[in-house]
């Protein structure tokens, strides 16, 4: 009696849950690799009572598009400069942070703060910071960042506005999601070397391990699951760049003279759903998955003989 | 290589905030080392005995005072330039490489003079693993291997480098009791074997007193007595020494000196010459009892425990500060345990007493002691 | 001594005469003191960088357009301008923003965690067929990229007719199967004997979870609660997609409509007092509840 009576009522504490799942997370699994498989499936025309075949039609309009080998570019480029630069300088710092004692505490939140920033918001600062202002020929203002280059001697750069390149662009982007990513980094790094016994280093001090060796022969081994999962998650974050562009760029995603130049695969997709091109935008999302699972997979199975115990 | 600890000292800024005073967790430590001999730092926990140890390895810095390493002041050297071997409490192997590379990495560090090729690494490693008794094990990991195995690797990391001390911190706490006699063998024989200077911390008495050369007694970071295991027990110079060595520990009374007899109760036990009238602490050993019909000890007897050679005799006694009394008498003396007490006469080189306040020694002289040469000094 | 391995004696290492160890002990010193220095001084340049943004936002909110578009920049504003502050509010909608972006967040918020705990509590403490393949299955769908439930839930919305509306920001993303996994687990470190002394007592389920469950689990209600909080604040994808009207814009998307030129007639210093009014929240959150943000985060790492 109790057990069956218990039956019920969990099921009536799940209900909510379910249903809503049911609807907005099982269904469009479902759904999303349905249209992508229906040839050319449009919000428009399914209201028009069209029948779709089944097909790969989509899957070969996203191939044919023309940017598509651009969009893969941003997004490919961005994962593979932002994710180990990142990972690296958050590693140098927990690691520097872990030593100390007096203003450990402070500058740990100082690191977190950009954790607690809205994308959008703090990437228009970052803009603000690289923007130059005036005409293509002649600047008011090269903005902050080329001021503090020209205070070093160098020459100041277009970064963002009419007439910059590409790389340049990509170096703003590099820099701004780097700095935006550092902080869960650190946090998790940082947690991870709290948690190492503290005898592994004085056994390493007893056994006069100078201080690289320690680095590399201890800190890093018994770090490595941190480290992998910082570098998984940041492969799979990487790949769905997209906020972090539109912070900087507006939603043309490239400079005033060359608009869509920074797009990315999930910019992409969100692109074609607004132009009602859900066939296509589901087939991209599919890709994209494809990607993301892939890359995952090796990471783990790199991870699987480099991390230890 | 000799060790000198010069009034070694070391306080810790209070837990409690609130109060300014420093814990002193050792306080004026001084004492050499023989070179080549088994030490044993001795204490109940918390007396200050890791922490010497820790400031003999490098690892914490004494407050005060001197280390001298031979006749090298290594007081401010760190540890990593000490050339010493440390086996921790719980050996701190490292649990992602195998036995033979948490071996190998101490050689591996060594630099200038004593740079090994990997040829003599690896000999140096298989030697030191044979001699601890683990070459089978090589390629295992720490997580596969019993505590026995991971202690004996960690005595290999840490003798493999031929260190100048080798320290051991409570080596033998993690393992069962069996293994641990079976290991306090090995660390003496291979502290025979190799020669090298050793200190191991151990709250454990017996352990301290089965296989050290000499043994240091503290309590609360203060040394109460130093000296041969058997001439401390023969001799303690307070009471706390006094209660600290020996199993079963040494029964304690309060006792009264009146007129150059001890009593304990109405019970006059002993002459003791040369002691003023006062109240005393008395420590007679469990071997101090000897059964005798007319014996000025009378003890109401509780149970008697016959274990092979000896008899265990419990019994009870106004005078005693402990529940009971436990004497070990010979299993011939027959004592029925029936009957309703015991009487007892002392051996009087079996017995102490001590000051009431100051728990220190109070020596006394009795016919039988000047007949006899004293066991201590 | 017989039995001491020859290779073994020969190779001790050898003692350090005095001369050598005055000197190891200077050069380890000085060799610590270095590496501290560096250390701090790798750090602090870090954090400056940190900062910098932060700080450029609030010198640049408080200049004038004319200060601000100096060739050379000055590093403080020569006369404050709190009037960016109220431009900004009036050129960003701001009020109405904030009125948004804060009911949404509020009723998101309550409603999940409501969610969140009956059905953390059915997982953790109830027993019925088919419970731990039912959990895999939940735990199976936070493996998908977000970006595969936009497109049919967009479509979904539609449907219902839901788009411009607090429906459509609130409820798709009511349930967070990440939050569920992590209160059962807190759930489950409550023993069980506790639930059966409430049974025995006569206590009823939701009374037991309100009195004991909940006041015991406190800490990661309220890190869901701040994670998802944020969440609304920070969210810009979806909104934009679903309401991107006056009446039910949210605050980063409206942030973003309202200075979209990144050449030409911009007014900087009021652009940055926005940013920094929709940043001021976060930020107030954050000297509060740094504790539960930075403990949630590092079990989560899901940012919003």
């Amino acid at each position: 009696m109790v057990a069956s009576k218990h039956q019920w009522k969990a099921w009536l504490y799940l209900s909510p849950a379910i249903v809503l799942l049911l609807i907005f997370t099982v269904w469009p699994i479902i759904n999303t690799v349905r249209i992508a498989f229906l040839e050319g499936y449009n919000g428009m025309m399914v209201v028009g009572g069209t029948k779709f075949e089944l097909g790969l039609g989509n899957f070969k309009t996203v191939m044919e598009t023309g940017d598509l080998g651009k969009y893969l570019k941003n997004t490919i480029l961005l994962c593979v400069l932002t994710v180990p630069l990142s990972t690296i300088i958050a590693l140098l710092i927990a690691v520097c942070l872990n030593s100390i004692k007096p203003f450990q505490r402070i500058l740990q939140t100082i690191y977190f703060l950009p954790y607690v920033t809205n994308s959008i918001a703090i990437g228009m600062v970052f803009a603000a910071m690289f923007n130059t202002i005036g005409g293509v020929n002649f600047k008011d203002s090269w903005g902050i960042i080329n001021n503090v280059i020209q205070f070093f001697g160098g020459e100041p750069i277009i970064w963002i506005n009419q007439g910059s390149t590409y790389a340049a662009n990509l170096a703003v982007m590099v820099i701004y999601i780097v700095w935006n990513a550092l902080p869960f980094k650190i946090l998790i790094l940082l947690g991870g070397l709290q948690s190492i016994n503290k005898q592994y280093y004085e056994a390493a001090r007893v056994d006069s391990a100078p201080r690289r060796r320690v680095f590399w022969k201890i800190t890093v081994p018994l770090l490595s699951p941190m480290l992998a999962y910082v570098i998984i998650t940041g492969f799979i974050g990487g790949f769905k760049e997209y906020t972090s562009i539109v912070g900087i760029f507006g939603e043309k995603m490239g400079p005033a003279d060359d608009p869509g130049r920074l797009n990315t695969m999930v910019g992409y997709i969100y692109e074609s759903l607004e132009n009602g091109m859900q066939g296509q935008a589901s087939a991209a999302a599919l890709i994209l998955f494809g990607i993301i699972l892939v890359v995952t997979l090796i990471n783990l199975q790199v991870s699987k003989k480099k991390v230890h115990y | 290589m000799k060790v000198v600890l010069q009034n070694l000292t070391k306080a810790f800024p209070n837990r409690n905030k609130k109060i300014k005073e420093d814990f002193i967790a050792v306080n004026d430590f001084t004492f050499t080392v023989p070179d080549g001999k088994l030490i044993g730092l001795l204490g109940p926990s918390g007396c200050g005995k890791s922490t010497t140890l820790y400031m003999i390895s490098g690892l914490q810095k004494p407050t005060a005072g001197k280390i001298y390493f031979g006749d090298d002041d290594v007081t401010e050297l760190s540890t990593e330039n000490r050339g010493i071997g440390l086996v921790f409490q719980n050996y701190a192997l490292y649990p992602h490489m195998t036995v033979k590379q948490n071996i190998l990495f101490p050689l591996q560090n060594l630099k200038g003079a004593d740079k090994l090729s990997k040829q003599e690494m690896l000999e140096r490693a298989t030697e030191v693993a044979k001699l601890v008794q683990i070459e089978e094990l090589m390629d295992r990991k720490p997580s596969e291997m019993s505590g026995g195995q991971q202690q004996r690797v960690a005595i290999a990391r840490a003798l493999v480098k031929m260190p100048r001390v080798l320290l051991l911190d409570e080596p033998l706490s993690n393992l069962d009791a069996r293994l641990r006699l079976q290991t306090r063998e090995e660390i003496r024989r291979i502290q025979r074997e190799t020669g090298i200077t050793t200190i191991f911390v151990t709250h454990d008495q017996e352990e301290a007193m089965s296989i050290s050369d000499m043994i240091v007694v503290m309590k609360q970071g203060v040394i109460q007595q130093t000296g041969k295991p058997q001439n401390v027990y023969d001799d303690p110079t307070n009471l706390f020494v006094a209660k600290f060595l020996g199993t079963p520990p040494i029964n304690v009374f309060e006792g009264k000196v009146s007129g150059g007899k001890l009593y304990l109760g109405d019970d006059c036990v002993l002459d003791v010459g040369g002691v003023d009238d006062k109240d005393v602490w008395v420590g007679i050993r469990p071997e101090g009892f000897i059964v005798s019909n007319n014996g000025p000890l009378v003890c109401n007897l509780s149970s008697v425990e016959v274990m092979g050679r000896d008899s265990s005799i419990v019994s009870t006694h106004s005078a005693s500060a402990n529940p009971v009394i436990r004497s070990i008498v010979d299993s011939d003396l027959s004592v029925s345990s029936s009957d309703k007490t015991v009487r007892y006469a002392l051996k009087p080189h079996k017995v102490f007493i001590f000051n009431k306040e100051t728990e220190e020694r109070i020596y006394f002289t009795n016919p039988a002691l000047t007949n006899k040469t004293k066991t201590g000094e | 001594m017989n039995n001491v391995p020859s290779n073994v004696q020969k190779k001790g290492l050898k003692a350090m005469n005095e001369k050598d160890v005055k000197k190891e002990t200077e050069k380890s010193k000085i060799t610590k003191f270095l590496v501290q220095t560096v250390i701090y001084l790798f750090l602090f340049i870090i954090a400056i960088i940190v900062i910098f943004p932060f700080y450029y936002m609030i010198i640049s909110s408080l200049k004038d357009l004319a200060e601000y578009k100096r060739s050379v920049p000055t590093l403080w504003p020569e006369t404050i301008h709190f009037s960016n502050y109220s431009k900004a509010f009036e050129t960003a909608n701001l009020g109405v923003l904030f009125k948004n972006t804060l009911y949404v967040g509020v009723v998101s918020t309550v409603l999940s965690l409501v969610i969140t705990v009956i059905s953390a509590f059915a997982f953790a403490r109830l027993e019925f067929k088919g419970k731990n393949v039912l959990f895999a299955g939940l735990l199976a769908t936070m493996m998908i990229p977000g970006e595969l439930f936009t497109i049919t839930n967009y479509i979904t919305v539609t449907k219902l007719d839901w788009l411009e509306t607090y429906k459509v920001l609130i409820i798709p993303f009511l349930v967070s199967v990440f939050y569920i996994y992590l209160l059962k687990q807190n759930f489950m470190q409550i023993p069980n004997e506790l639930y059966l002394a409430a049974k025995v007592d006569g206590t009823s389920d939701l009374k037991y979870l309100w009195k004991v469950m909940i006041p015991l689990a406190l800490p990661t209600l309220i890190s869901i609660t701040i994670l998802k909080m944020m969440g609304a604040w920070n969210s810009y994808v979806w909104p934009r997609l679903v309401a991107n009207d006056e009446a039910h814009r949210m605050i980063t998307n409206g942030l973003r409509n309202a200075f979209t030129a990144t050449d030409g007639q911009t007014d900087y210093p009021v652009q940055m007092a926005a940013v920094a009014i929709v940043s001021a929240p976060l930020f107030l959150v954050f000297i509060f509840l740094r504790k539960y943000i930075m403990k949630g985060v590092s079990r989560s790492g899901i940012k919003g």
